[in-house]
């Protein structure tokens, strides 16, 4: 090759920088891209609220039914208001569609293009993921901001600035943390072709575990056969309550002190261990690839 | 056509013999389940499988040097396509090694990656849901064009092309031959130094056949690049390729100059003729075989060997209007080659079997 394209090269290869910008304009083309489907999402938005209203009438009868003003610490009040707070985290910690479309990339073949060209798959569907949210948020904002109005008596006093702090951090944590997780389990397409039973499975835990169904500090009383340790204690150390329950009960005050630092710890813990299975789980599955779909 | 000549890009008498792409022994297998047919088999292959080994690629040795453009032909499933994902860096060889410009290319190194690109007939690195434009200045960042370099590539691309009023629209309301001019583009902005295209006129109409064709010959011819295009259109490698593989059940046939084909592998010439007046009963027969007489047309083959003898005489026994002298058809050629390297393997892969009983 001649030494002008040679040198032309090395002038644009200004590393990190120039990683950053290419970052960006996935985001950028991202955000673009799901734009285009401003019904889709519109709909998505207001179906996400049906499920907490059941929620609501459930719990309501439970308590109508027995002459208890608390269940496991949470009074009726406490009960909606964690609910609400529960699909705060969600709309941070789920992922609709990441794993089953990592897997039909992987199926179909088009994942073959973030092989070829010099891109980092993984950053891309985070980029794209962020876009997704952003988008997401901006639609949902109006509905999210008057439920969460009209439900404002429900909530206990706000709380302080540093338990604030700490629950944004715990969201954005979530955010992460289920994006590696549901990234990870698409990426099992490189050795089962079809994932969705595995998916589906996952689902499962994840909605009782999360806290996404019931507080997980509803299981305190629940003995799992070891002396002193809870099945709470047990999910304490599983990633899943981070994904819905964790924040929630942080806004409530009911984590605080050395509990919630410790919390803190266990969903970054979780966070770096699912980077690392995320990229090793991608590295093994191209090193198998074998280029499915023609 | 009119591409504007950068004159300062490639020195175009330099390094034609220096070898980009080098492939030794390489050897691709994969295993896969035998499915049998029925209920009954699909509750057993739950418990046991039967797998089976294709041979996708046996031991194949290939050397190519910069700028040269090297057509791939062969039947479905010869192994073309699992040749160009091996020199891509897709999937990993079971065997044998590669090396494209300098690289392994499963290695999957960016410096690798940024020099190479890959056109695959169908599939589409351009976003569906967005106008091409917006890929395009995707590419600009993530293979780090200059800008001002972009700008004058682009524009080159496009306006070669034709595509300008194509640019803003969604690419999935653009029609397949206007998709793959687009593809074209956006896999050339980076100026890469070595081009695969699998199958890049499939299915397109003449006129998009002919401007792809025009198209590549000319960024090639500027650029030096070095191409590799498998193929199933003679068109395609008439137009294109000096150098020409043919591949069947995972092994090179032949590796040579088009040219060459038509030497090796005919042994007669296609006359065609014009006559007066339709000949009589068994007139022509004796100058040559399978004749086909349709009122005053009349073609038949000849011998390469005996043609120089036979032709005045046929020519003197007629009254002849007009004469043409063609090859067999490049299609008939080829189709022949694989035909008899199909029957080859069979015999082999029954020795091998009787051998082993």
């Amino acid at each position: 090759m001649s030494a002008h394209t040679e040198s032309s090269r090395l002038r644009v290869s200004y590393g990190w920088l120039s990683g950053l910008k290419s970052w960006w304009r996935m985001l950028i083309i991202c955000l673009e891209e799901r734009l285009a489907y401003r019904t889709d999402f519109a709909l998505g938005t207001v179906m996400r609220f049906l499920p907490i209203v059941t929620q609501v009438f459930l719990w309501t009868a439970v308590f109508n039914a027995s002459d208890r003003t608390d269940i496991a610490g949470y009074s009726r009040d406490n009960i909606v208001a964690y609910y609400l707070l529960a699909m705060i985290t969600r709309a941070f910690s789920s992922m609709p569609g990441l794993a089953g479309g990592i897997s039909r990339s992987i199926r179909d073949g088009s994942v073959k293009k973030y092989l070829i060209q010099p891109v980092d798959y993984i950053g891309f569907l985070l980029a794209s993921r962020i876009a997704h949210k952003l988008v997401y948020y901006i639609v949902a904002m109006l509905p999210f901001v008057s439920v969460l109005f009209f439900c404002r008596s429900y909530f206990p006093p706000a709380p302080d600035g540093l338990t604030i702090v700490a629950y944004v951090l715990s969201l954005l944590l979530s955010f992460l943390l289920g994006f590696f997780l549901e990234a990870t389990l698409g990426m099992i397409a490189f050795w089962f072709l079809e994932v969705s039973s595995i998916i589906f499975a996952y689902m499962l835990f994840q909605y009782l575990l999360s806290g996404h169904m019931f507080p997980i500090d509803m299981l305190a009383d629940i003995p799992t056969g070891l002396a002193g340790v809870s099945l709470a204690d047990v999910v304490r150390f599983l990633p899943f309550e981070y994904t819905a329950y964790f924040p929630a009960a942080v806004w409530l005050g009911k984590i605080t002190g050395w509990e919630l630092v410790a919390g803190l710890l266990i969903e970054l813990t979780w966070l770096l261990v699912m980077i690392g299975v995320c990229r090793f789980v991608w590295w093994r599955g191209t090193k198998r690839y074998s280029g499915f779909g023609g | 056509m009119f591409w504007p000549i950068l004159p300062h890009m490639y020195n175009s008498s330099e390094t034609k013999s220096d070898r980009v792409i080098e492939v030794n022994d390489l050897t691709k297998e994969y295993r896969v389940y035998d499915k049998p047919e029925g209920l009954w088999a699909s509750v057993r292959g739950l418990f046991h499988r039967e797998n089976r080994t294709i041979h996708a690629l046996r031991g194949v040795n290939l050397s190519v040097g910069r700028g040269e453009f090297l057509a791939m032909l062969g039947p479905n499933g010869a192994g073309k396509t699992t040749f160009l994902k091996l020199l891509s860096g897709i999937i990993t060889p079971t065997r044998g090694n590669a090396s494209v410009l300098g690289h392994v290319p499963w290695d999957r190194a960016d410096d690798f990656r940024r020099r190479f690109a890959l056109v695959m007939g169908q599939k589409n690195q351009l976003w569906w849901d967005l106008p091409a434009a917006e890929s395009f200045r995707l590419h600009q960042e993530i293979y780090r064009i200059e800008p001002v370099r972009f700008a004058q590539i682009h524009d080159e691309l496009v306006d070669m092309l034709g595509v300008s009023r194509l640019l803003g629209q969604p690419v999935r309301e653009l029609s397949l031959g206007e998709r793959m001019k687009l593809e074209l583009i956006a896999a050339l902005l980076h100026e890469p130094e070595v081009l695969f295209l699998d199958e890049p006129t499939i299915g397109l109409d003449v006129v998009a056949q002919h401007t792809i064709h025009e198209f590549l010959r000319h960024v090639q011819k500027q650029r030096s690049v070095t191409v590799v295009l498998t193929t199933h259109y003679m068109k395609d490698v008439a137009a294109l390729c000096e150098r020409v593989v043919v591949v069947t059940e995972g092994s090179i046939l032949y590796d040579g100059s088009l040219e060459q084909i038509v030497d090796r592998f005919t042994t007669h010439k296609i006359v065609t003729l014009d006559l007066e007046q339709p000949p009589a009963e068994g007139e022509i027969e004796k100058f040559g075989f399978s004749c086909e007489v349709r009122g005053p047309r009349v073609s038949l083959r000849i011998d390469r060997a005996r043609i120089a003898d036979v032709l005045p005489k046929l020519l003197a026994s007629q009254q002849v209007r007009d004469v043409s002298v063609e090859d067999v058809p490049l299609e008939e050629i080829v189709a022949g080659l694989f035909r008899g390297a199909a029957s080859r393997q069979l015999n082999h892969d029954r020795e091998q079997g009787a051998s082993l009983a």
